[in-house]
């Protein structure tokens, strides 16, 4: 019987502090992030709606069938009951994911804008770097025998290829508010993640592949960076910073990096 | 009761005394650990298939995106040795047959033959591997020697496995203590004996076609 | 085969030897893989308990950490390496020692030939090679801990390139992770023996009446589990095959060209790091029923067992077992949303992992319906396998967040993904095996579990996981990131850490709650009261011959079966139930 009170206490507890926001998502900084935050609602509502009548229907069985020494009820099921409750979660969990496949297909389906701002993001143990491409808007030639990490090339961009010349690396990672970004993801030794909370967008960086992931951030601001596919010791020391800025401040700062080559 | 899945032969533990049951009401004697023995070894050639199921994939998928692909080249005893391979099941085939209309000696002879067969396909199988390596092909390779030396390894070793059931059965022949109730050894040996057959002619294809 | 030679296989073995170390008989083997498991689930709990405590107190200086990890906690301070291993050795031994072997290997060994009505196993000897080989196993990886660079470091999904290009990507991708691969591919081949074994022996040694659909639902969680296991560590073993030869051998099937590591440029060419991923988890997700299904059938049996009624929708739930088995292995892929695998591919899997839902589901309302107008008795045993229903729905509920490729956006990889897994296929399991353990101990020892210590140990073990994982859900809201040995390098995990904090005390208070359970177990065996024969009064095979059982479990006597296995409140008879030995 403790454990009926057990289960509902516990039950109204884990509710409350979900519905009460304590340790929650950092505000959106973009539509996608917005999309995001309503279908995670959305799916918060029926699942705690779920969970709560689950364990309290459980908690409720067992306050009330405990043996007070009535006969138990010979019963072997009821078909109705079974069929009617597969089609209700059969329909509810194949509705949620309809209804988030518009996020996915948003992400991953509708191919960046063709005005896209491309930016190349190189991942390694424990850091990470981003290449921009000069005023020429082509990103030069690499070689993995150029890669030099003191000298400021972790990309090992080949001097002799003009292209090159003009490109910009930096170690954290800058964008203009409203400009839809198309990041190109690569990593040097093994796999990392991309991840900005405030974008509610992760990808992984594979070695030997070149992901392309597209976004749009409206909000400036910096925001962390985090890694999040285990990389190897210093795995919780891979950040850096997003930081989105209005497109003057942006270009300034093109302007002061190139100036620095 | 026990029934006699390779290893089991082995342990030597015996036949079940009296009848066991049958959940869906047949019982009959032997009959229960006869079947569990071919649903042990049924199990067995589904964990198998699986296995080279997922080695294919991976043949596959490595194949489709590599540009480091060069095919290896197919020794020609592999040939010698696929017929070697067909051979020998076949005369395991006959030998069970005769062995059912009650031929011992026959037998004997012929289940023999087959195992030394057998073993035969397998030192083949060196010489390929010798072969290749002579002409600078080793598991390192390249992706195409890597799965050809794999494959032809991990089949050999479940060869070498079927070449220990069919020796096992032979012994006891020879030694004229093959009962009725060791004919359940000599059914499965010769079943997974033919599946390692299947095995080897789809690799061939594999290696042909694709390699 | 001579008459003398069956006489003899019938009668125990008395050598000491024969009897409780190479033993054929399956219930010695079962109870043998059950120490393996509660060996390796303390050692398990040990390693969380020391990483919850390092991610709090990541400067503590602790003396005795030098003592046991010389480098790796140099100054009794442990370092980020040493954090991982303990980590990946902790999801290892746990999935593999513990969930795959105690619900599967320990409870089915000892209670599957009995249930259905077998004198042993289908192949004895077999079995016996199967648990030496996973003891075996154990003893690899355990090594691991002892070799130069220390255990891997590359978590127990130990992807590549990481856990393949060697120890330039840390210490312990040395010898450490060789030694893992080789443990689990020996693990491999375990699990097929034992998978054989199960198989044949649910299909052909069943009893006269015993036919698939009187079958416990335990029974049918095992074969299912067997057939999971069957097709999935094959696919183990050979991933783990190829992925040692890029290690040993110098071969490319998952190192692609042009890595950089540490500075040094590598030879390999063109391997696929995807490819890993999918033939992992290919095995890894039915590895996620492997754990939980013998626990849904140990809960199907005590609910109703101890609600004295049938069990609700009897054919249901073995239809929701078999979909549960057969979808299994079509939603691999939602391990890897974010993996660069074809985001249409995710679509697909996304959509059959909604689909295995639906099972799940299937068997929680069934659950609630076997109790509903019942009569519950509140034994230590009911208390595990009700705690289990609710831990079930809420571990299970985080996964339909999990499952939307569109939230796993955000949630991948957060301990969002931790508190999901661990409520459902750790401490649900676990929760599986502890009303087992409670339900089937008068069985194997002829004494019955201390009540009260039984109870003691419930509430605070229920209490104590709720407080553990609940709040990772919260952090993984809040994005704090899995598999991070501290959290003082970012600002926002800062605000985070009073939950971390309260979560490492709640693990502290419930691991040593575990005490209670180890104590009332040893205790029990030789203090505890003495049990009747069916002292649940529960009707399947097992209760209907001596405790503990005799050699060849019937005594030479085959039963015949009679009756479903979940005939409880019948009415009209003297006693509530009707055994499935009773006459018709």
């Amino acid at each position: 019987m403790a454990l009926a009170a057990v289960i509902w206490v516990l039950t109204i507890a884990i509710c409350y502090v979900f519905f009460g926001h304590y340790w929650w998502f950092p505000p959106p900084i973009s539509q996608h992030g917005q999309d995001y935050d309503a279908q995670f609602n959305a799916t918060l509502w029926v699942t705690g709606i779920i969970f709560f009548l689950a364990q309290f229907a459980l908690g409720w069985v067992i306050f009330t069938y405990r043996d007070r020494g009535r006969p138990a009820r010979y019963t072997h099921g009821n078909n109705m009951l079974e069929a009617l409750w597969t089609t209700a979660t059969a329909l509810l969990f194949i509705g949620l994911m309809l209804t988030g496949s518009r996020i996915w297909a948003a992400v991953h389906f509708d191919g960046p804008p063709p005005d896209s701002m491309r930016i190349e993001v190189l991942s390694k143990q424990f850091a990470w770097s981003f290449r921009y491409a000069g005023p020429d808007g082509k990103f030069g030639r690499t070689d993995i025998k150029l890669i030099n990490d003191q000298g400021g090339n972790p990309f090992g961009i080949d001097d002799k290829d003009p292209a090159g010349k003009d490109d910009i690396t930096s170690a954290s990672i800058k964008v203009p508010a409203g400009k839809p970004i198309l990041l190109i993801l690569k990593s040097r030794d093994v796999i990392h993640n991309f991840f900005v909370r405030e974008l509610r967008l992760k990808q992984d960086l594979v070695p030997g592949m070149e992901i392309p992931f597209p976004f749009t951030a409206d909000q400036t601001g910096t925001y962390e960076v985090a890694c999040s596919e285990l990389c190897g010791l210093g795995h919780h020391q891979m950040r850096t910073t997003l930081e989105v800025m209005t497109e003057a401040d942006f270009n300034k700062w093109k302007l002061e990096q190139a100036a620095q080559k | 009761m026990p029934g006699s899945l390779t290893t089991d032969i082995a342990g030597g533990r015996g036949a079940p005394p009296s009848t066991p049951g049958f959940g869906d009401g047949d019982s009959g004697g032997r009959g229960a650990s006869r079947r569990a023995s071919f649903t042990g070894l049924l199990v067995l050639l589904a964990a198998s298939i699986m296995m080279f199921a997922a080695f294919t994939s991976a043949f596959f998928v490595r194949r489709g995106l590599s540009d480091d692909w060069v095919s290896t080249p197919m020794p020609r005893v592999l040939w010698l040795n696929t017929s070697v391979l067909l051979v020998s099941s076949a005369v395991i085939e006959m030998a069970r047959r005769v062995l059912r209309s009650g031929h011992r000696v026959a037998f004997n002879r012929l289940w023999t033959a087959g195992t030394i067969l057998g073993a035969l396909f397998l030192c083949g199988q060196y010489l390929a591997w010798r072969e290749l390596n002579a002409q600078g092909f080793y598991l390192a390779t390249n992706p195409s020697s890597s799965f050809f030396f794999l494959l032809t390894c991990v089949h050999a070793i479940h060869l070498l496995g079927g070449i220990t059931a069919l020796g096992y059965v032979d012994v006891q022949a020879l030694r004229l203590r093959l009962g009725p109730g060791k004919r359940t050894a000599v059914d499965v040996s010769a079943a997974f004996w033919h599946f390692l057959d299947a095995v080897w002619i789809f690799l061939m294809l594999l290696f042909v076609f694709w390699g | 085969m001579s008459s003398s030679i069956v006489h003899a296989a019938h009668q125990a073995p008395t050598g000491f030897i024969r009897r409780y170390i190479f033993s054929l008989d399956h219930k010695v083997i079962g109870i043998q893989y059950y120490f393996l498991a509660l060996f390796s689930v303390f050692l398990g709990m040990g390693l969380s308990v020391l990483m919850r405590y390092h991610m709090v107190y990541p400067d503590a200086k602790v003396s005795w950490f030098e003592k046991l990890w010389p480098t790796g906690a140099a100054g009794g301070i442990m370092t980020p390496e040493l954090y991982l291993s303990l980590m990946t050795m902790h999801g290892t031994i746990m999935v593999f020692f513990v969930l795959t072997t105690a619900p599967q290997s320990g409870f089915g060994n000892y209670f599957l030939p009995i249930q259905i009505g077998a004198e042993d196993m289908a192949f004895p000897v077999l079995n016996m090679l199967s648990f030496w080989t996973t003891f075996l196993a154990l003893c690899v990886m355990v090594a691991a801990f002892f070799v130069p660079g220390g255990a891997p470091l590359a978590g127990w999904t130990v992807y590549p390139p990481l856990s393949a290009v060697g120890p330039l990507a840390g210490p312990g991708e040395g010898l450490g992770q060789s030694l893992w691969i080789i443990s689990i591919a020996i693990f491999s081949g375990a699990s097929l023996m034992g998978a054989i074994n199960f198989i044949a022996t649910t299909i052909d040694l069943r009893a006269k009446g015993m036919t698939m659909m009187r079958l416990p639902l335990t029974c049918w969680a095992w074969l299912v589990t067997a057939i999971l296991g069957l097709l999935g560590f094959a696919v183990l073993l050979a991933a783990g095959i190829l992925l040692l030869l890029d290690r040993m051998a110098e071969t490319s099937f998952f190192i692609p060209a042009g890595l950089v590591v540490s500075d040094q440029i590598l030879n390999h060419k063109g391997g696929s790091p995807l490819l890993w991923q999918h033939l992992f988890w290919f095995f890894g997700h039915p590895e996620v029923y492997i754990a939980i299904l013998p626990g849904m059938g140990v809960a199907s049996q005590l609910l109703s067992t101890f609600a004295r009624k049938p069990v609700f929708g009897y054919r249901a739930m073995v239809y929701a077992i078999l979909s549960i088995g057969f979808l299994g292995f079509f939603v691999w892929g939602h391990h890897m949303f974010m993996s660069g695998m074809s985001p249409y591919s995710a679509m697909a899997f996304a959509t059959l992992t909604m689909a295995i839902g639906v099972p799940s589901a299937i068997k929680t309302f069934n659950w609630i319906g076997t109790l509903w107008g019942g009569r519950i008795r509140f034994t230590s045993a009911m208390m595990f396998a009700m705690g289990f229903v609710s831990l079930f729905v809420t571990g299970g509920i985080s996964g339909i967040f999990l499952g939307q490729p569109a939230l796993d956006l955000y949630f991948h990889d957060t301990y969002f993904v931790v508190g999901h897994f661990h409520m459902i296929m750790g401490v649900a399991a676990i929760f599986g095996m502890f009303a087992g353990t409670f339900y089937w101990f008068p069985k194997v020892t002829g004494r019955l579990m201390n009540e009260t210590l039984g109870k003691i140990h419930f509430y605070l073990t229920f209490i104590g996981v709720y407080c553990i994982f609940t709040p990772m859900h919260w952090l993984g809201i809040a994005g704090n990131p899995r598999r991070y040995a501290d959290f003082t390098n970012f600002d926002f995990m800062g605000k985070l850490m009073p939950v971390h904090t309260f979560m490492t005390w709640a693990a502290i208070i419930t691991a040593s709650a575990q005490l209670i359970f180890l104590f009332n177990l040893f205790w029990s065996m030789k203090k505890g009261a003495v049990a009747t024969d069916n002292p649940w009064d529960a009707t399947t095979l097992e209760w209907g011959i001596p405790s503990p059982p005799p050699f060849d479990n019937f005594a030479g006597h085959h039963p015949v079966v009679n009756h479903g296995p979940y005939e409880y409140g019948v009415p009209g008879g003297a006693k509530d139930y009707l055994m499935q030995s009773d006459p018709p």
